[in-house]
């Protein structure tokens, strides 16, 4: 039970209340880029939710064997090799940030090859941002906050998963209402100057103000959960 | 006939306004938006930020020959991971405090497309010495825009600049210019602006052409 509230609170807390785009600013080449039409928009928000999840799995399998202060991996094939070793002395934290790189490259590469194979349509739509959401920064993000949790021992792979996937419904919720208003947008006269990035950046921030709301359910859900 | 590439001193002043990478390119834009809140924590950004992309143009610059179409990418981005933990590492022993407030946009310089666009554009056709002149130029660039969004947001957020306060305490605020909508509202604002200048610039250029003829 106590699991699934710290679930639930984490899940409200990625999706609503500390938005990825809209609070932390994360992902905002493709939020801009790709959040002309519904549709894209809503593909794009799947794509990246779907990344999202997989680098997350395996940053989560790499940050718990292999990169955190006392990895069981590394610390045993040194204590192999040098038996006077002190039991986790090994820290290869620092490779962590070239790793996730990796990590996330190899998983935007498999969706690339997934979604070229089984629909050529949105492939095709997707054009540059595809292969761009490598340098996504909501999914390097996203394997950040599940390090330094796990490195400070809190959280295993349900509390990784959970911010991965609901970061990634987040950041579908941020990019299709966008999109919304950005067809209704087409319609409307917009003074010269602001017209393209100018005007989508100020509705963005109407759009953040408005999801400022929400933190008023993270606190009311916390409360009811443990009274 | 193929057209020259730019020489260094045109690199160099390209990054600064005709390119800049934030107002003209929309790149960096991360950055851009969550560290602004301040000046300091916005400086010390732009720091660590051109340290990372004057080491990875000068080196991707260098071994530009051996880059393979299809890896050059990754290469690119390995590089600029390796210097951005060095630069994490650097400020967390030397300025924790303002390693601790930056938080994760230290590590998410490696994702930022501005560097990667340099080494893209510049950095992997022309040698070291343009390379050079093209980081340094684009970095003052993402100073100035870092500059002026941070200063609009701490004025109009907390009164201060650089942690100098500047209108009596009591004035009110806009608490929301330091809040996250305030940067998209601001950086809106900035970005409107630039184009109507650009817009009357070209304006008048073009009368005084008419007029001239």
């Amino acid at each position: 039970m106590e699991l699934f509230a710290d679930l639930l609170l984490i899940a409200i807390g990625a999706a609503l209340v500390n938005n990825f785009v809209l609070t932390y600013f994360v992902g905002l080449c493709p939020f801009l880029g790709v959040s002309r039409r519904l549709d894209t928009a809503f593909g794009m928000g799947c794509a990246v939710t779907f990344v999202i999840s997989v680098a997350a799995l395996l940053s989560w399998t790499m940050t718990e064997f292999v990169l955190r202060p006392g990895a069981p991996l590394p610390n045993w094939v040194w204590s192999s090799l040098n038996p006077a070793a002190e039991a986790g002395e090994v820290d290869l934290s620092v490779l962590s940030y070239i790793v996730y790189i990796f990590v996330i490259a190899s998983s935007v590469q498999l969706v690339e090859m997934y979604v070229r194979k089984f629909f050529p349509p949105l492939y095709k739509s997707f054009g540059v941002f595809l292969p761009l959401i490598t340098t996504n920064c909501a999914i390097l993000f996203a394997c950040l906050e599940i390090m330094k949790h796990v490195v400070a021992r809190d959280w295993g792979l349900p509390e990784s998963l959970t911010l991965a996937i609901f970061g990634g419904v987040g950041f579908t919720i941020a990019i299709v209402l966008m999109a919304g208003i950005r067809e209704e947008l087409e319609l409307c006269e917009v003074p010269e100057s602001l017209r393209g990035a100018a005007i989508t950046m100020i509705v963005a921030g109407i759009l953040a103000l408005a999801f400022m709301g929400f933190s008023g359910i993270g606190a009311n859900v916390e409360k009811l959960l443990n009274p | 006939m193929p057209v020259p590439e730019p020489t260094p001193l045109e690199r160099f002043l390209n990054g600064i306004l005709p390119e800049n990478p934030v107002y003209r390119q929309l790149l960096g834009l991360c950055p851009t938006l969550a560290v602004t809140a301040a000046m300091k924590p916005a400086m010390t950004m732009v720091g660590a930020t051109a340290f990372v992309l004057i080491c990875a143009n000068l080196i991707t610059s260098l071994i530009r020959h051996l880059l393979k179409p299809h890896l050059r990418i990754l290469v690119f981005t390995l590089t600029i991971a390796t210097f951005v933990t060095i630069a994490d590492r650097t400020l967390a022993a030397f300025a924790y405090p303002m390693s601790k407030l930056l938080g994760p946009y230290v590590p998410l310089i490696i994702v930022n497309c501005m560097i990667i666009s340099r080494c893209e554009v510049c950095s992997s056709k022309q040698g070291p010495k343009a390379a050079l002149a093209d980081a340094v130029g684009v970095s003052l660039g993402f100073l100035l825009a870092l500059a002026s969004v941070a200063t609009v947001r701490e004025i109009l957020g907390n009164g201060s600049w650089f942690g100098i306060q500047l209108v009596p305490e009591s004035f009110p605020t806009l608490i929301l210019m330091i809040l996250p909508p305030g940067a998209f509202l601001a950086l809106g604002s900035l970005l409107g602006l630039a184009t109507w200048l650009g817009h009357r610039r070209r304006a008048r250029e073009s009368a005084a052409e008419a007029g001239s003829v």
